[in-house]
């Protein structure tokens, strides 16, 4: 029951969540159905076809207004302005249709010309002239709003009087189109134009990127006052448009027109997920927080409520909104960072002893301790070193390359080829091509002309997860099969190379034994959900392939042909230490790297996830409890799982953290993650013409075949 | 006020925006005197003193939160609903003491929560209190004062002085106004405290990392804010005997605002001082008065008065300009 909690944690889920960027307009628009879904059980009649095209009939000027601060917040300041410029549009539209008896056109274009018009003194004052955008626009709502009222006044007889049959006009106002109210249809074709415009059209993009960061987008050579000044310009024509769609449904210009629409305006923009702060937000965020204020006023009304206890409930939504909007925006990195971290159970058994007098093939010798360094200083972290025919040493380097060492003395160094990310594991196939896993970029491949070639940078997304895992993330080590495919691990979905200790640390299977067929240039996924799955290696015979789990400590073989293809068995298990790249030996065993030792504390912290977690959450990240893996040996097993022998560097001043080690002429190199300098061990008993390449490749006739256990190499 | 310094050091004299803005006043003063017949009576004389007493209480509230960097939009609504609850709980049969204690406690409080949402869960001032005066109106509106006004039913002998005049025909409110004026000033020049809400408002991330607790400092700027407020309120309701909530409404907190931004208390914070607060109070005061007298409406007086505090709000960002590069929404 506990190992199940932990398997599918929901903190796991949030986490994950939390990382997505559909995540945030959805509080809202589930916020919305549930307002709406609570109107309809408490007002009878709620979700009439009538009652939708009254609210449907209602809402779009309001929504206009909202998307009219929304702009404007988007550009990094606010307007408002909007509700007495939407009161102001919708008398002079009045006044030039009812009153002048002018065409519809030339109102909706009278209407939009004052919306320009203030949206331009605002926009002016505050690009220019560099007030403040609350301030300013404030002003600008009470000038206008004074004006509003003289005006109304002055006319209020001549629109009474007035009465025209204007079919275009009525059509705008009570019209339909397919049963859909016109201001809704023209609604919904603003916010679509809207919407294009701020992320598609370059002036639009310009505002949203003032409004992200304005000193970034002055580096970036945009205008940066013309786009605020566009901002407000679009945002007073946006307000108008409001009040043209109010005068053609409403015929009447009323007192309190469009009073404190303006705060409805912002709660809208802010509950629907607009950021305070510029830059953050969509046109449908506006629409859904003015969706949201507008069905609850609505329902609040209809329900009877005092008016001044909506205008408190105005208020309040908005002092909750802007402020989980400010704390959400300032804390998303921390929470995310406080809860992606989702430890899980691990039971350890006590591991064997490693101690020199414990007899075990585990316990300690001396043997790594007076191996040859190559290129020491010359190399920073040799995670994995290869050889040629030629007995040229080829290896990674941090910044990206692969390095190359002249044979014999391995003096002269030369950058072979430069890949980029962080390569890691390494193999050769058939025509000689170096094939190295890169860290953050999926598996590339150098030919012996040093041009590079991708290999595969993705793989089949795995269905019912959150977190799109198609792009390869931290791929670690490959081997090529007889017949040419290529398996790789890919050792996390959840964290690249800088954080790969809290991989292990989080202890959850996040990595992929990934399958890379080059007939058909296809690449899928073979095993998920594993621990961390590092080394991998074709077996000599070619019909199962090794791969160990670093935080299982385990070594794993998966059948790739013969009768038992597909099955996945545990080899070895219950290591001393987290075991990293597996690679042939010439004796027809394998080598295997351990990067790290095992510790009676980190064991007992991974059967403990609670503490793991209280751990992530109180104390800084540096201070976490890490795998330890300044420590590390080499060790050789067989085909039954047998360890057979183990090296060790006491006091591991000369190679800390082995992640990997390559038989090659009756000499062992060794490479390490954080190494600077590779190992060269003469082995006494290995064949002395032993290649790697031969043993894939090579004709059979290779002095390894006598001890070999019947490996069945196919020439093609 | 700093520069007005040494002597010897005249030819350097650059007036301060408060002195500029009294000798404006005078100009004004003056030619209004010519112009307008009934301008320069002692009645209207002391009607303008009465007006602009109440005006400067309030900025004198508004300065200190200014200075501190933040803006109060809720100080009218504030003073409106506890000046109403005040009075309501006087109407209904408490003691006057306790009553105006107990509005006062009330304006305290919301001041304080203003304080608290700005600095602690870092609200933008401006968006703070426009919504908290949104809350704290509607929610008295339908819970205390069902109606838009309350009248002081029975008034006793000591609230009425606050409202009447001092032999000499002197208005009460305009002595309040400098009891207050001088305590402010007192407080802001001479405490440590005070000192702090300058260096507060300087540069709040220098003072909090200079080891002041700008919190708990927030929370006195608006809590004094608001009570400085609620004093006006209460003059208010001793002139008049009624709070009407509309007033939270209306404009009033734009001429206040006008008051504290033309005086030379600028919004970028840190500066400006008590004789800011008198010169804008006396200039807008002036103002207003001749437009009533000259009988324009309430709409050209909003048109009129909306003009000029644009004028101010743009000469205010090219005196103190701020980096807008930096600047958070609201400030």
């Amino acid at each position: 029951m506990r190992r199940l909690w932990y398997r599918i944690s929901p903190q796991l889920l949030i986490g994950e969540l939390l990382e997505k960027r559909w995540m945030e307009p959805a509080v809202p628009f589930l916020l919305m159905c549930a307002i709406f879904l609570a109107f309809v059980v408490a007002i009878p009649d709620y979700g009439s076809i009538q009652q939708l095209q009254q609210l449907m009939r209602s809402f779009p000027e309001q929504a206009l207004v909202a998307m009219a601060m929304a702009l404007s917040i988007l550009s990094g300041g606010i307007d408002l302005s909007v509700g007495a410029v939407f009161a102001m549009a919708n008398f002079i539209a009045l006044y030039l249709a009812m009153v002048l008896e002018l065409p519809v056109s030339v109102a909706f274009a009278g209407a939009l010309a004052w919306g320009a018009l203030i949206g331009a003194a605002n926009g002016g004052l505050i690009a220019y002239a560099k007030t403040r955008p609350f301030l300013t626009t404030m002003v600008v709502l009470i000038v206008v709003r004074a004006f509003y009222e003289l005006v109304t006044v002055a006319y209020a007889t001549d629109l009474a009087s007035a009465y025209v049959d204007n079919a275009a006009w009525d059509f705008v106002g009570i019209g339909d189109l397919l049963g859909v109210p016109v201001n809704m249809v023209c609604l919904l074709a603003v916010a679509f134009a809207a919407h294009f415009f701020l992320t598609r059209v370059k002036p639009g993009v310009h505002i949203m990127a003032v409004g992200s960061s304005r000193k970034a987008a002055r580096h970036a050579g945009i205008n940066v006052r013309l786009s605020l000044f566009l901002a407000y310009v679009l945002s007073g024509m946006l307000a108008s448009f409001a009040g043209f769609l109010y005068a053609a449904r409403q015929n009447s210009a009323g007192t309190d027109t469009g009073v404190g629409w303006e705060v409805n305006a912002l709660a809208a923009a802010v509950v629907g997920g607009i950021s305070l702060a510029g830059g953050r937000g969509s046109t449908s965020r506006a629409l859904i927080g003015a969706a949201i204020i507008f069905l609850l006023i609505n329902g609040l009304v209809q329900l009877g409520t005092h008016g001044s206890l909506t205008t408190a409930s105005i208020g309040f939504l908005l002092l909750l909104a802007v402020g989980f909007n400010v704390k959400f925006v300032k804390h998303k990195s921390k929470i995310l960072q406080k809860i992606y971290v989702s430890p899980t159970l691990v039971d350890f058994t006590p591991p064997p002893s490693i101690a020199r007098d414990s007899g075990t093939v585990f316990a300690e010798n001396d043997r790594l301790l007076d191996v040859e360094p190559i290129a020491l200083g010359k190399i920073e972290g040799p995670e994995d070193v290869i050889l040629d025919r030629n007995d040229n040493l080829y290896t990674v380097n941090r910044n990206g390359s692969i390095i190359r060492f002249l044979a014999p003395d391995y003096e002269i160094r030369e950058e072979f080829a430069r890949i980029g990310g962080r390569p890691l594991g390494l193999a050769m196939d058939k025509d000689e091509n170096i094939l190295a896993c890169v860290a953050g970029m999926g598996v590339y491949g150098v030919r012996p002309d040093r041009s590079v070639f991708k290999v595969t940078d993705e793989t089949t997304r795995s269905r019912f997860r959150l977190k799109d895992d198609s792009r390869l993330l931290l791929a670690d080590d490959l081997d090529v099969a007889p017949d040419g495919r290529i398996f790789f691990s890919d050792a996390s979905t959840r964290y690249d190379l800088a954080d790969w200790a809290l991989d292990g640390f989080e202890g959850r299977g996040n990595g992929r034994l990934v399958c890379h067929d080059p007939r058909s240039g296809k690449t899928s996924t073979v095993l998920k959900n594993l621990a961390f799955p590092n080394g991998v290696c074709v077996a000599h015979d070619g019909q199962s392939v090794y791969w160990v789990s670093t935080w299982l400590c385990r070594i794993y073989r998966y059948w790739i042909d013969g009768p038992r293809k597909g099955a996945l068995e545990v080899l070895v298990d219950n290591l001393p230490g987290f075991p990293d790249n597996i690679n042939r030996a010439s004796d027809g065993t394998y080598w295997l790297a351990l990067v790290g030792l095992r510790s009676p504390v980190y064991d007992l912290a991974m059967a403990d996830p609670s503490f793991r977690v209280r751990m992530v959450k109180q104390i800084p990240p540096d201070e976490w409890l890490c795998p330890g893996i300044n420590y590390g040996c080499v060790l050789k097993f067989n085909d039954k799982g047998e360890i057979l022998e183990s090296l060790w560097d006491p006091g591991a001043t000369n190679h800390p953290t082995i992640t990997s080690m390559r038989e090659h002429k009756g000499y062992l190199y060794i490479g390490g993650l954080e190494n600077n300098r590779i190992g060269r061990l003469p082995l006494p008993d290995a064949d002395p013409g032993w290649t790697s390449w031969d043993s894939y490749y090579g004709d059979g006739t290779t002095p390894a075949a006598v001890t070999a256990p019947a490996p069945a190499r196919k020439a093609g | 006020m700093r520069d007005a310094a040494m002597p010897g050091a005249w030819r350097h004299y650059r007036p301060s925006q408060a002195m500029i803005v009294v000798i404006l006043t005078a100009i004004i003063f003056v030619t209004l005197s010519a112009a307008l017949p009934g301008f320069l009576s002692v009645g209207n004389l002391f009607t303008l003193a009465r007006g602009i007493s109440i005006l400067g209480i309030l900025g004198l509230g508004m300065a200190v939160v200014v200075i501190g960097r933040g803006i109060d939009l809720s100080q009218i609504a504030i003073l409106a609903v506890s000046a109403a609850i005040a009075v309501s709980l006087i109407n209904a049969g408490l003691p006057e003491g306790p009553s105006l204690l107990i509005g006062l406690l009330i304006a305290v409080l919301a001041g304080i929560l203003n304080g608290f949402l700005v600095s602690v869960i870092e609200i933008p001032p401006l968006f703070t209190t426009l919504a908290s005066s949104l809350l704290l109106l509607g929610l008295t509106r339908a819970l205390v004062v069902p109606h838009y006004q309350v009248f002081l039913e029975h008034s006793s002998d000591t609230l009425q002085a606050l409202g009447g005049t001092v032999a000499g025909g002197l208005p009460v409110p305009v002595i309040v106004f400098a009891v207050c004026a001088l305590l402010l000033h007192l407080f802001l020049s001479k405490t440590v405290l005070g000192h702090f809400i300058y260096a507060h408002g300087d540069n709040a991330e220098a003072a909090r990392l200079a080891g002041i607790a700008t919190r708990p400092l927030t929370m006195l700027e608006y809590g004094l804010s608001a009570a400085i407020g609620y004093v006006a309120g209460v003059v208010m309701v001793a002139s008049t005997s009624l709070m009407h909530l509309q007033i939270a409404e209306s404009t009033m907190i734009f001429d206040v605002i006008l008051v504290v931004v033309l005086g030379g208390v600028s919004l970028v914070g840190g500066r400006g001082n008590v004789m800011s607060v008198i010169a804008g109070t006396l200039l807008i005061g002036v103002l207003l008065n001749a437009m009533t007298i000259m009988n324009l409406n309430i709409q050209v007086q909003n048109v009129i008065k909306g003009g000029v505090l644009l004028f101010a709000i743009v000469f205010d960002s090219y005196l103190h300009p701020r980096d807008d590069e930096t600047a958070k929404q609201g400030d």
